[in-house]
């Protein structure tokens, strides 16, 4: 692999386009097939062998555009990479600085910088402070000091000429500090903006819901969006199958009766697979008001890939929500619920009562009903009753609660005593959770 | 579209020569009636140098299947198309035993086989006299070829469409894996077949769900978006040469006017054909509020959609113009 495509496939890994070594044997095979010869060729041929969704196309012309930059594409060279590749591993004396800089080899320079930017891994870039870092290092390896020593000792030459030599020089230097520095930059915006965001996701999914700053909700959204598709196109199973090979020995005999008992028509038994209905009900009180922003937009996100969500919103009672979130955008269905219902203290046997009425009936064992809250009654009749109705009626009840289980059943919260009448409580209290506890019950406590 | 002598020499040869460069292509294909984007002559172009299938993807009447049907009369190859639904299986994409022919030869012969069997002095020997005979009924004449059998045994190569791919099971995309990697299948009766020339794949996709990755990574990816003016304006006018330079922009801006406002369903390239179309039919020269409101059904097919724009239609005109 000698065509220098290898630093093009890490950028685009960076830029979060899964390459896999098979894509990268394809695009091998692709730049064999039509060469350097036309930057466009070369962008639409890589774009259909690596880039697999429309949002990857998009990463992936960002990429191409700031890997092969327009101006570093010269077509007589080839890629700004083969020139530098040529060099790697060999000593950077080989490489005269001062010489390319007085001649004006701009080619030169450009094949030096490469290869010193192989030599003290540039590639290797992760944040973008490392930047100034790295523009020191490459310039140290491209031989500064002895560029510099020379300009000293011009301007304390004698001879005019050297002293003249020596500006010329300096300025020469300045130049190429700002070249080294567009460099670093971008082979920063190449390996680094990606990374560092990715850095931030994992973090924002490790934290705990309730202490989530203000600044991070458009970032957390994104993630939850993702959660919920992720989610959704793993668990969207279709509803019928054919279980094949198994006869269906009375409809084949029925259908047989007209051939004079031969069987001509067989049929194979069909399996209908159940629709699982799910129905969530969420705590927005002011215990959970925190955590409530990111249940609700949850709620909307999987509203939009699971077909049967009957969803309701509780404080000091219970409201069908299920229509705000099909019909309002994200923003304003979280702010109508929690204008409509939120902030107010929790009542959960207020909220069982009403939600038992407004959708008890069509509660059977098909239902799963997801209970997000706290459990904190405020001291007022907790309503086990209820909660035992639907659970004998519903296939499984699940209760994710934010706190953790050792402050379960202290102070007003009721959550050990619920807990009993849940097929699985647990504690979810970051994203990250959330979603291995979605993702759990979608395999577990699901029909399928 | 494709035109129907593909397979005389002269087609054969243009086919071979539209298969050297990008450019070719693209000329090609605007000679069988379908205008390409750069991207998408590439895709096909690596397509058939690479020898891998390719997953189109974009929304509802941007020419996914038109682009497949297009290639095959470029390339002058026949098309098999395979319609994807929920619950296709092996038996109806690959190959099924013709049971009924089966039966009814297993009727016929019946008597033949009691006097053959007839001298057979026991049971053994009438056993082994059966054993030559069994393996007649799963052989090539009670076979029943499907759409992806068919594509394999064409001795030309061929064009293979599968439209639809996310609308069918995952366990079949499963099993397409092995068929479009490696373009040969097994049948358990017969041994493997495996594809003189290798088809030309063409998969399409509506995202009606995400599809695995390893299908993917299996294909090229053309993702094909809602067209440009000055594209849109091209593909009508080879779409529907009748209609006037001055009406063909006009309606075309209207159209990418319209595709920038919020709806349900944004008219595709296909409805602005239709549109176009139906505009001929009606002898209209020039777009006023009264003909649009008349055909607006033709380019959305919701009635919300026609009730969001129906008052906006005067605002569009203008700013389209």
């Amino acid at each position: 692999m000698q065509d220098g495509l290898e630093g093009f496939l890490r950028a685009l890994r960076a830029h979060d386009v899964a390459v896999s070594p098979a894509e990268a044997i394809d695009a091998h095979r692709a730049l064999a097939q039509i060469g350097f010869s036309s930057r466009t060729l070369l962008r639409d041929a890589f774009c259909v062998t690596l880039a697999k969704s429309a949002e990857e196309v998009e990463r992936f012309e960002t990429c191409f555009d700031l890997y092969y930059a327009r101006d570093a594409f010269d077509l007589a060279h080839g890629p700004p990479q083969e020139a530098g590749r040529d060099e790697m591993g060999g000593p950077s004396a080989a490489f005269d600085l001062e010489a390319s800089l007085e001649a004006g080899d701009e080619a030169a320079l450009a094949a030096a910088m490469e290869a010193s930017a192989a030599r003290i891994g540039a590639g290797e870039i992760r944040l973008q402070s490392q930047r100034s870092l790295m523009t020191r290092r490459l310039l140290d390896d491209l031989g500064l000091r002895s560029l510099e020593a020379r300009i000293a000792a011009g301007r304390g030459s004698e001879s005019l000429a050297d002293r003249i030599q020596a500006e010329s020089l300096a300025g020469q230097r300045e130049r190429l500090f700002a070249r080294a520095g567009a460099f670093i930059e971008r082979q920063a915006g190449l390996f680094a903006a990606q990374s560092a965001r990715r850095m931030r996701e994992q973090v924002l999914a490790r934290k705990a819901l309730t202490a989530v700053e203000p600044e991070d909700i458009r970032a957390m959204e994104t993630l939850v969006r993702r959660m919920a598709r992720k989610l959704a196109s793993k668990y969207a199973r279709r509803r019928r199958r054919a279980r094949l090979g198994r006869l269906d020995v009375r409809h084949t005999l029925r259908r047989s009766l007209g051939y004079g008992g031969i069987p001509f028509e067989i049929v194979w038994r069909t399996r209908a697979v159940e629709k699982p209905k799910i129905a969530v009900m969420c705590d927005v009180s002011r215990s959970v008001a925190q955590a409530a922003q990111f249940l609700l937009l949850f709620l909307h996100c999987l509203n939009e890939v699971v077909e049967r969500l009957d969803a309701f919103a509780f404080s000091d009672h219970a409201v069908a929500v299920s229509d705000v979130l099909r019909e309002e955008s994200v923003d304003d269905a979280i702010a109508l619920i929690l204008d409509r219902v939120g902030f107010r203290s929790t009542d959960y046997g207020r909220a069982f009562a009403d939600v038992f009425e407004l959708h008890g009936a069509k509660i059977d064992r098909r239902t799963t009903l997801i209970i997000l809250g706290d459990g904190r009654t405020n001291y007022a009749e907790p309503r086990l009753d209820i909660l035992r109705a639907i659970a004998d009626r519903a296939r499984s009840v699940i209760w994710l609660n934010p706190e953790p289980q050792t402050y379960w059943g202290q102070g007003d919260s009721k959550m050990d005593a619920y807990g009993r009448f849940c097929t699985v409580a647990r504690t979810c209290n970051t994203l990250e959770s959330l979603e291995r506890i979605i993702e759990d019950v979608l395999r577990k406590y699901l029909p399928r | 579209m494709a035109p129907e002598d593909s397979t005389l020499d002269p087609a054969v040869l243009a086919a071979g020569e539209a298969r050297d460069s990008v450019e070719s292509l693209i000329a090609g294909l605007a000679g069988v009636g379908y205008i390409a984007s750069r991207r998408i002559a590439t895709a096909l172009f690596m397509a058939l140098n690479l020898g891998k299938p390719i997953l189109v993807e974009g929304p509802a009447g941007v020419g996914k299947t038109e682009l497949a049907i297009a290639s095959a009369g470029l390339l002058g190859l026949p098309l098999i198309r395979m319609q994807c639904y929920e619950g296709l299986d092996e038996s109806k994409a690959l190959y099924e035993w013709k049971y009924g022919k089966q039966l009814l030869y297993t009727q016929i012969l019946k008597d033949h086989m009691g006097r053959a069997l007839a001298d057979a002095p026991d049971l053994g020997a009438a056993m082994e006299g059966l054993h030559g005979a069994g393996d007649l009924f799963f052989s090539e004449p009670f076979l029943e070829p499907r759409p992806l059998l068919t594509a394999l045994r064409q001795p030309g190569g061929a064009v293979l469409l599968i439209d639809e791919i996310d609308k069918s099971d995952e366990a079949f995309e499963a099993f397409l894996l092995e068929t479009l990697s490696a373009f040969q299948v097994s049948i358990p009766e017969l041994g493997v077949i495996r594809a003189k020339t290798p088809p030309v794949v063409f998969l399409t996709s509506n995202n009606v769900r995400d599809l695995g990755d390893a299908l993917k990574r299996r294909c090229l990816h053309l993702h094909i978006p809602l067209p440009d003016q000055a594209l849109e304006e091209r593909i009508v006018a080879t779409r529907v040469p009748e209609v006037e330079a001055a009406l063909r922009r006009q309606l075309v801006s209207f159209v990418q006017e319209l595709r920038s406002r919020d709806l349900r369903k944004l008219p595709s390239i296909s409805e602005t054909v239709d549109w176009a179309r139906a505009l001929i039919l009606l002898h209209v020269q020039a777009l006023d509020a009264v003909v649009v409101r008349d055909t607006l059904n033709v380019l959305l097919k919701f009635e919300a959609d026609i009730a969001a724009v129906e008052p906006q239609i005067g605002d569009l005109l203008t700013s389209g113009a």
